[in-house]
């Protein structure tokens, strides 16, 4: 490759892009000790975090995969040939400028805040395992929030991480929260002290960018008493042929009387298995709500939870799922009733397209000796021509008499005579069955943060434009 | 150039099935023709075809608008060259709006990068409805979707008032219409008459045919026009009946 060719491979029908890249800390392929020791010395972690890390790859390599009832597609994925840790860009800094015109196009349609854009496109030096955190940093800092990535936080706030990091999702959790723990890097670290609202959404962006690289982000999110914080996170995969892995664990704690709202915006490419666990606590009267948006991906297995551990704590889960040829969603919501008078609601929509399949996996649960505990449980699934295929898994244990439960679940399909009818009034077969799609999420997404719905509507145009001839 | 809708020797078959016979039929611009005849004899299956139905094979003919050949062009091109189809049955469209999809109908016309103007576009969308006195709150309602018939008919040549077609097909858009609404939607219909618009409005009821005075009337029967002329024919057909067009057709054959 010479100097002066471009270091950027774009399909532009897909919006995958990918970058040449080097990298100064690679910790190599598979996992062992010395994986874990790499990454120790490179970030320059305290034993403590050593140890931690040690314990989780024992656990790791003593758990099964969740088989039993998961996909087979599972035991594809080869530990042994996945990257666990690279980081530090060794690629000269380019100008925006140099950046080609299709590039900063296909940004745009994927509607990547501009400041974003300037770091995928390389100009800016973060990379890969270390999240982009921008100037709202400072802006919060100053009512004392603090926000910053998980392995920053770790080394300068430790009398707060350590009091929470693992403890809403333990390591042993599942096989992939122990393999998270083990080699975790990147992710954010937030604290809201009490009482503070932080007024706009912090965010960050995460990408994967080299081939067979896992990626392990952790996050960590305490909102104190009475403070409220939203957290958006976006993320996207440039297409590579062999399987990459991304596995994340997402910690919450709302205080009493916290609010904390966590927005998710996916977009991976179809090679990529995405497992992530994802789990908040919500004390006396706080309230969580998991917005959660996965389109593409190979595999996608995450079921956002809430404990709903203080009386009249209050979980959502609102989730959109895409799957399209080839691709498999399985996701869903937990709901874990834990004190009287707490209240969860989860609505859950998926679509499935051609061979796409997605699958819903709900839990609640609510104990016997609780009193006043509701849940709402709402499933729609939208199958886009015969072959998509849709399950439903809710599995409710309710207990008690004064509790109460509503579960609704509907399957829609996209006609022919539907793509025909829309056709006819002049939208391309991809435009129309877009339209339908964002039809079918609508009364979900008018509840999202309007840049966060327009996002999503433009990723749905694209994976659908992908998904006709 | 002409600038007409011309079907010559139309076929065409669902599956097996051969519906459309040998179809001739040439609506020039600013004219409108009517058909009529009985249930099942093609008429819809005609107007679909011609919108380009991936069911409905065309196994042979020609179908030329304004001396262009349509019969390659996808089901959307056609759309944005100017055909327009009010269907028998609106398909309903959940969650997405009638200004919604109206904008989208209109977006795919303009070229790539172009967005319609949203002031402009909810100025002419509030006219074109309170002409067909559709109510406002409609535009907030999914296409469609709970409309009575009758409030689909009006919402399909909303849609036609819209687009701006060149060719319009009306599939029975009177049925399921009240005595006002069939004012008002012919006088809709009426309005875009003229120099720019060429229509082929198909059609059960002669009653419709005194609000929408049309150029020609033919009769449909098994799958090919069999009698053509001018608005009394469609009084001598409601006099007559389909017997009489049956009869007529056995001797002719
Ligand atoms: N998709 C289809 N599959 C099989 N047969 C069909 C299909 N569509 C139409 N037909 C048949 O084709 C013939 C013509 O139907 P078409 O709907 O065109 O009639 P029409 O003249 O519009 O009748 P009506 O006045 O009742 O609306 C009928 O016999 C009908 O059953
Ligand atoms: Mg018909």
């Amino acid at each position: 490759m010479t100097a002066t060719a471009t270091q950027l491979e774009i399909d532009r029908d897909k919006g995958d892009f990918k970058y040449e890249e080097s990298h100064k800390y690679d910790a190599g392929v598979g996992l062992n000790e010395g994986t874990i020791d790499y990454i120790c010395d490179v970030k320059g972690e305290n034993d403590w975090i050593r140890d931690f890390r040690k314990r989780a790859l024992k656990v790791f390599e003593g758990k099964p995969m969740p088989t039993h009832w998961a996909t087979k597609d599972l035991e594809n994925i080869d530990f042994s040939k996945i990257r666990y840790y690279l980081s530090g860009d060794n690629r000269s800094k380019k100008n925006w400028d140099d950046v080609p015109d299709e590039v900063k196009e296909t940004f745009e349609r994927l509607g990547i805040p501009e400041n974003e854009r300037k770091f995928l496109a390389g100009v800016e030096a973060q990379f890969d395992s270390e999240a982009a955190y921008s100037n709202i940093k400072e802006a919060v800092s100053k009512d004392g929030v603090i926000f910053m990535g998980s392995t920053e936080g770790l080394m300068e706030h430790p009398e707060i991480f350590k009091k929470w990091f693992g403890k809403v999702i333990p390591t042993g959790d599942n096989k992939f929260s122990a393999l998270n723990s083990s080699v975790f890097s990147g992710g954010s670290f937030i604290y809201v002290p009490p009482g503070v609202k932080v007024s706009h959404p912090l965010q960050a962006y995460f990408r994967i960018n080299a081939e067979n690289f896992g990626q392990f982000e952790r996050t960590l999110i305490i909102a104190d008493e009475g403070a409220e914080v939203t957290y958006m996170e976006g993320c996207t995969a440039p297409k590579f042929d062999t399987a990459t892995l991304h596995s994340a664990v997402v910690e919450l704690v709302a205080m009493p009387g916290a609010k904390i709202e966590y927005i998710t915006v996916q977009n991976w490419s179809s090679n990529v298995f995405n497992l992530v666990t994802k789990r908040a606590i919500a004390h006396e009267d706080a309230v969580v709500k998991w917005i959660d948006c996965n389109i593409g991906s190979r595999l996608t297995m995450k079921y956002p939870g809430v404990v709903l551990k203080g009386r009249r704590a209050r979980g959502e889960v609102m989730s959109i799922a895409l799957a399209n040829e080839g691709q498999h969603q399985d996701t869903g919501a937990k709901m874990i009733h834990a004190a009287d008078e707490t209240t969860s609601n989860v609505i859950s929509k998926s679509i499935s397209v051609g061979k796409g399949r997605s699958t819903y996996r709900g839990q609640v649960h609510m104990p016997k000796h609780l009193k006043g505990c509701k849940n709402n449980t709402e499933c729609d699934a939208l199958l886009i021509n015969s072959d998509s295929r849709t399950d439903t898994y809710p599995a409710i244990t309710v207990r008690g008499e004064e509790n109460y439960v509503q579960h609704e679940a509907s399957v829609s399909k996209v006609s022919a005579e539907q793509i025909f009818y829309m056709q006819q009034r002049g939208l391309s077969e991809a435009e129309a069955m877009s339209l339908s799609v964002n039809g079918f999420v609508n009364d979900l997404t008018r509840q999202f943060p309007m840049e966060y719905s327009v996002e999503l509507k433009r990723l749905i145009e694209l994976e659908m434009e992908g998904s006709v001839g | 150039m002409s600038q007409s809708l011309e079907i010559t020797n139309l076929n065409v078959n669902i599956g097996d099935k051969r519906i459309i016979k040998d179809f001739n039929l040439t609506i020039p611009k600013g004219e409108v023709h009517a058909i009529m005849g009985p249930n099942g004899t093609g008429k819809s299956t005609l107007a679909k075809a011609l919108a380009g139905h991936p069911d409905y094979e065309i196994t042979s003919g020609e179908v030329l608008m304004d001396g262009e050949s349509i019969l390659d062009l996808e089901v959307d091109e056609r759309s944005r060259a100017g055909l327009f189809l009010a269907f028998q049955y609106p398909m309903e469209i959940p969650g997405v709006t009638i200004a919604n999809f109206i904008r989208a109908a209109k977006n795919a016309r303009l070229p790539d990068g172009e967005d319609l103007n949203a002031p402009a576009y909810y100025k002419e969308l509030y006219e074109k409805m309170d002409a067909l006195k559709i109510d406002r709150k409609f535009t907030s309602r999914s296409v469609n979707e709970g409309f009575s018939g009758g409030e689909k008919k009006r919402c399909e040549i909303l849609q036609m008032a819209m687009l701006e077609p060149k060719y319009a097909v009306l599939d029975e858009t009177d049925s399921g219409l009240d005595i006002d609404a069939l004012k008002i939607v012919s006088e809709g219909v009426n309005a875009l008459r003229g120099g720019n618009l060429g229509a082929l409005v198909i059609t059960h009821y002669q009653r419709l045919l005194n609000y929408i005075i049309p150029d020609q009337v033919h009769v449909m029967y098994d799958g090919r026009i069999v009698k053509s002329g001018d608005k009394s024919l469609a009084e001598e057909l409601e006099r007559k009946g389909y017997d009489w067009i049956k009869e007529i057709t056995e001797t002719a054959a």
